[in-house]
């Protein structure tokens, strides 16, 4: 068999009513209910979302550290989930992250002047964010939204068929 | 509207849409009656599963494989906990209808899991949905709650003995996490990393158990199928070809939409349905099943109709129906280098000539189309996709290759031209 199918659980030397905050364990411990009791690591992905929000949009390695110790799973685990992922962010990010779809369907509808758009007027490059900390932009492989191409998700939320002056107003409302 | 639309997994989309996704809505279309029926007579797993065989129901995720069938082989008597797992990580480019299924009809989708989980022998179920459908999340999420205080889910249903219990998953952005047994991967806290096969995941899948996974509109069809008869639904469609489907209509069209229409319904009927190609323009080319499938010419398009044998006969796949339009004045070599970058943006990594073929490929589109290309470059295109195609673990490798190869064979004096002259043959720019 190429894969293992025993949780890779480490026992880790540390109060856990430490780790986090009581509010996001009790959370976390919402999904760890969903899974069988010795696979509190399938609670990886919703955790780290959990704390990646609380966190201002990003994952520190003492945050992954302490999501590994409360998961009893091992430091490495954690960092290969949180690295494999798109939407983990390992560095500080904007306010704000504006991700425009850039697969086929979007790009057919207009997703690369968009792109170009956002790129110029808020002087900022796929990737990047911009100087005054409100924007982190990003370019998105396929969002599922394409018969609304071309179609961004302004943190969590999907905006659809935008265009450049669409967009313009978008980040004009957002804080 | 015709009669023949929407008749399956958006038989709720005539009703109010400010509450066409509730419980109540659902009932009033017939929803949960074939659950409460099993619930009541508990009928024999292997008469309801006949009945999917019957209806010629296939994989509606991309891989077209016989639904009936593929229940039949989890080993139901088996002692011990099995799993179904709904498939909602919805990626391939082009694709957007089960997040509609979710939006829409959430309740379908609830009531065809718990059917499956009768039918295999699971007492559990996880619907994995993609991380960035927060939106459908919630609309499941609230299905979900619903569900449960109406005593649908749960333990000892209907006083029946029998127990379903039925969770959301989210994923967290990754295609891959798409093919089943890296989902798989993904729900048990890991990289989304295919697995190799065997063993299949009906003899070991989810947590080392029995596992059947289905795609979202696979599952949503299997409450109408029970209600109305597999031989309904294969009458709706075509011998092999059972069955509505879900086609999603985008690129360049007038009215890009979803549409559930019967399988063999002539394409140019489904091209008019969208309102035509934009711009009033000429139809150029069609992929007809997301993304990853092979390019189609338009006029061999505009003979052929939308089941699995008939665009097979086409030289393509119906995969997801996905069906991306792309109109006469596009650049090919241009749409082929983003469905390149991004098979190597989504490759996993894991099979050496993926992850190093797909970069390979995204390089060498990106360099003739900065007009740098090299007259023998068309050939390594060729060879390279030859080399990761049936040679990885699973099928992005495959996906990766076949727009290449197709491309180049429809489009090749585009190509040619891009880098002969250093700029494109249809644009200006």
């Amino acid at each position: 068999m190429s894969f293992r199918n025993t949780p890779l659980a480490v026992i880790h030397d540390v109060d856990k009513a430490t780790l986090l905050t009581p509010e996001l364990r009790a959370e976390i411990d919402k999904h760890v209910a969903k899974y069988p009791p010795e696979w509190k690591q399938s609670a990886v992905m919703p955790a780290l979302t959990l704390v990646q929000d609380h966190n201002g949009g990003w994952l520190s390695r003492e945050l992954m550290d302490q999501v590994a110790a409360y998961l009893d799973m091992p430091e490495t685990a954690v960092y290969e989930v949180a690295t494999f992922y798109a939407m983990y962010d390992l560095e500080p990010v904007g306010r704000h992250k504006v991700c425009v779809c850039n697969s086929v369907s979007c790009r057919l509808g207009g997703a690369e002047e968009l792109m170009h758009h956002i790129e110029k007027k808020y002087n900022v490059a796929p990737g990047g964010t911009t100087a005054d900390g409100k924007l982190t932009f990003k370019e998105f492989e396929c969002l599922g939204a394409c018969r609304h191409a071309p179609a961004v998700m302004v943190d969590k939320v999907y905006h659809e068929c935008v265009t450049p002056e669409a967009i313009d107003k978008i980040i004009d409302d957002l804080d | 509207m015709a009669e023949n639309q929407n008749t399956v997994c958006f038989r709720t989309m005539h009703l109010d849409a400010t509450v066409r996704y509730t419980l109540e809505s659902y009932r009033s279309v017939g929803g949960y009656v074939q659950w409460e029926r099993i619930l009541r007579e508990k009928p024999d797993p292997d008469q309801l599963i006949d009945e999917l065989k019957t209806s010629a129901l296939r994989g509606r995720g991309g891989a077209g494989f016989p639904t009936g069938l593929k229940w039949s082989f989890m080993p139901r008597t088996k002692p011990g906990q099995k799993y179904i797992v709904c498939n909602s990580d919805e990626g391939e480019p082009g694709t957007c209808k089960d997040r509609d299924i979710m939006r829409y009809n959430p309740h379908q989708l609830i009531e065809g899991m718990a059917i499956a989980g009768y039918c295999i022998g699971a007492t559990v179920g996880y619907n994995y949905i993609r991380g960035e459908f927060y939106e459908p999340t919630a609309r499941f999420d609230g299905a979900l709650e619903e569900a449960y205080a109406a005593g649908l889910l749960g333990k000892n249903l209907l006083g029946s003995g029998v127990d379903f219990d039925l969770y959301t998953h989210l994923g967290a952005g990754a295609y891959i996490c798409g093919e089943e047994t890296a989902l798989l991967e993904s729900l048990e806290g890991k990289k989304g990393q295919p697995r190799f096969k065997p063993p299949f995941p009906a003899q070991a899948g989810l947590y080392g158990m029995p596992t059947t996974i289905n795609n979202t509109e696979t599952l949503a069809s299997v409450p109408v199928i029970l209600e109305k008869s597999g031989k309904w639904f294969l009458e709706q469609g075509k011998p092999n070809n059972g069955g509505p489907k879900l086609f999603s209509i985008t690129g360049h069209v007038e009215r890009p939409c979803n549409l559930e229409i019967p399988l063999g319904t002539p394409f140019k009927d489904v091209l008019e349905m969208a309102g035509g190609v934009s711009g009033g323009r000429a139809l150029k080319a069609v992929i007809p099943g997301g993304s990853s499938v092979p390019v189609v010419p338009g006029d061999v398009m505009m003979r052929t109709d939308m089941d699995y044998d008939s665009i097979a006969k086409a030289g393509s796949m119906l995969g997801s129906g996905a069906v991306i339009i792309i109109a006469e004045g596009t650049c090919m070599v241009k749409v082929l280098a983003n469905l390149a970058h991004f098979y190597a943006h989504e490759s996993c990594g894991q099979c050496t000539p993926c992850r190093e073929g797909t970069g390979w490929l995204a390089r060498v589109l990106d360099r003739i189309l900065a007009g740098n290309g090299r007259p023998q470059d068309l050939d390594l295109l060729d060879n390279v996709a030859g080399r990761i195609g049936g040679r990885t673990i699973c099928a992005l490798g495959d996906a990766a290759a076949m727009p290449v190869q197709s491309f180049l064979k429809h489009y090749r004096s585009e190509f040619e031209h891009l880098v002969e002259h250093g700029r494109s043959l249809v644009e200006a720019a």
